[in-house]
């Protein structure tokens, strides 16, 4: 912790170390988001092989859990633009 | 003689509203030229005793390369595409750039109701009647110490798109409820057979399902919701006027979005609700740790909704901006990379467009869904 903070103070990269943070998150938000879909698009191929005549209830389905889990993503995505750009 | 009647109607109303937007844009795009030659002129005579400039031409040809050879800035003309102004910003840049004026209007203590023509500031050269306008297109006192507050109610350019999005909705709506009761029982035609499939589909999978017997008592709410969001996110599309403005991605439009279904909730929560809320059905020591979150859980919920469709919105149009910003950073390097890169610029941006045309669809259902749920769960009768 306190090499960190002679570091920070020894070479005033502070702004640009935030800004590495930000990008570092974004990314970190962007696997969780591949995760989560992924995992749903997996069940729900596996659901619609087992049971080809409900393919329409399980895409809507599967349409509307992913558009959940990207609401939380975009929260951490506004996070980091606000480092960025405030 | 219905029929013919009801065509004259027809006609009439889409060549007025054509007419009438013809004549605000010529008016407005005259008055933005007249300012325009008005700076010319006022620069031309200003550097006639320095340099030997004859032509207006010639003055106008070297600020265009003077403005070409400073560096494109991505960042900027992305943000001056994603944020608010007093101006409709048509095409070209700098000094030669096209746009409409919109009306400011200000109000304060001091010098009470102001309204003029936001093309009096010079973007943001030139302060007026006391007040300039900053970098970021905000209104501020032109001395700087004046601390009282500025209330700016001016049409800007998101209030202007949605008052295009909510003439337009209105002028669909309205003429389709009349054609449906002058037609009753027989089967629509023509544009009505996209809109009543959305319709039926928001009564039948999203209402009926979520709250139950009291569907249609809520349905108008939600039939607004889901029309609103859905046709300013198609607008906001479009590359130009009256298309382009990013009006859902303004936090403060879900802000008030997301305050209206929480009024409702709020307002038509019964009793059964607010005991699930403050008295849950729970161990009597697990009220410490339940009661903060469910009460948390009040406000995040429309919170959320508010966040993720702003985010969504907003984060697709800086896609889509940044794949055309591109182009020109990659032809300020030299004009043959510019060239090279358009192609597969445009093929990116046409599939994150249509990526888009999809998320602007499901945005406005994932938002009409959770509302409905929201108030599924605020009225939702005692069932042991």
């Amino acid at each position: 912790m306190s090499l960190m903070n002679t570091l920070l103070q020894a070479t005033d990269l502070a702004a640009a170390y935030s800004k590495m943070g930000a990008a570092i998150g974004a990314g970190l938000a962007a696997i969780g988001a591949g995760m989560g879909i992924g995992r749903i698009g997996g069940s729900a191929m596996e659901s619609i092989a087992r049971q080809p005549e409900s393919v329409g209830d399980i895409r809507a389905n599967m349409i509307v859990a992913a558009a959940l889990i990207e609401g939380a993503v975009f929260f951490a995505i506004v996070v980091c633009l606000l480092i960025l750009f405030l | 003689m219905l029929e013919i009647h009801r065509l004259v109607q027809n006609k009439f109303l889409t060549k007025q509203l054509f007419a009438i937007f013809f004549a605000i844009f010529s008016i407005c795009y005259l008055q933005a030229e007249g300012t325009e030659h008005g700076n010319e002129a006022s620069s031309s005579t200003h550097s006639h005793g320095v340099t030997e400039e004859t032509s207006h031409h010639d003055g106008a040809e070297a600020s265009a390369h003077g403005a070409e050879s400073k560096k494109f800035d991505a960042g900027k003309m992305i943000f001056d595409h994603i944020s608010d102004a007093h101006d409709w910003h048509l095409f070209g840049e700098g000094e030669s750039s096209v746009s409409i004026p919109l009306p400011v209007i200000l109000y304060s203590q001091s010098s009470g109701l102001k309204i003029f023509s936001s093309s009096n500031f010079h973007h943001g050269h030139s302060p007026y009647e006391g007040f300039k306008l900053n970098e970021e297109g905000h209104v501020l006192w032109e001395n700087e110490s004046n601390t009282e507050a500025i209330y700016d109610l001016s049409l800007s350019k998101n209030v202007v798109a949605m008052i295009i999005a909510v003439i337009f909705l209105l002028v669909v709506v309205l003429r389709m409820s009349r054609h449906y009761t002058s037609t009753k029982g027989k089967a629509p035609k023509g544009f009505y057979n996209l809109i009543e499939p959305l319709i039926l589909f928001i009564r039948d999978d999203i209402a009926k399902p979520s709250i139950g017997h009291r569907s249609m008592q809520f349905m108008p709410l939600l039939l607004t919701i889901f029309f609103f969001i859905f046709v300013v996110n198609l607008f906001g599309l479009i590359p130009i006027f009256p298309g382009g403005a990013n009006v859902t991605g303004n936090i403060a439009v879900t802000m008030v979005l997301a305050l209206v279904v929480f009024i409702t909730v709020t307002i038509n929560g019964n009793k059964y609700y607010w005991k699930h809320i403050l008295m849950p059905d729970v161990p009597k020591w697990m009220y410490i740790i339940i009661i903060p979150i469910e009460i948390l859980g009040v406000v995040l919920k429309p919170f959320v909704l508010m966040l993720r469709l702003f985010a969504n919105i907003t984060a697709g149009h800086i896609i889509i901006l940044g794949f055309f910003s591109l182009i020109f950073i990659f032809g300020s390097m030299g004009p043959a990379f510019g060239y090279a890169v358009s192609p597969l610029s445009v093929v990116f941006t046409v599939f994150m467009s249509m990526l888009e045309l999809l998320v602007a669809f499901l945005q406005a259902f994932v938002f009409t869904l959770l509302s409905a749920i929201y108030i599924g769960m605020a009225v939702e009768e005692h069932h042991h």
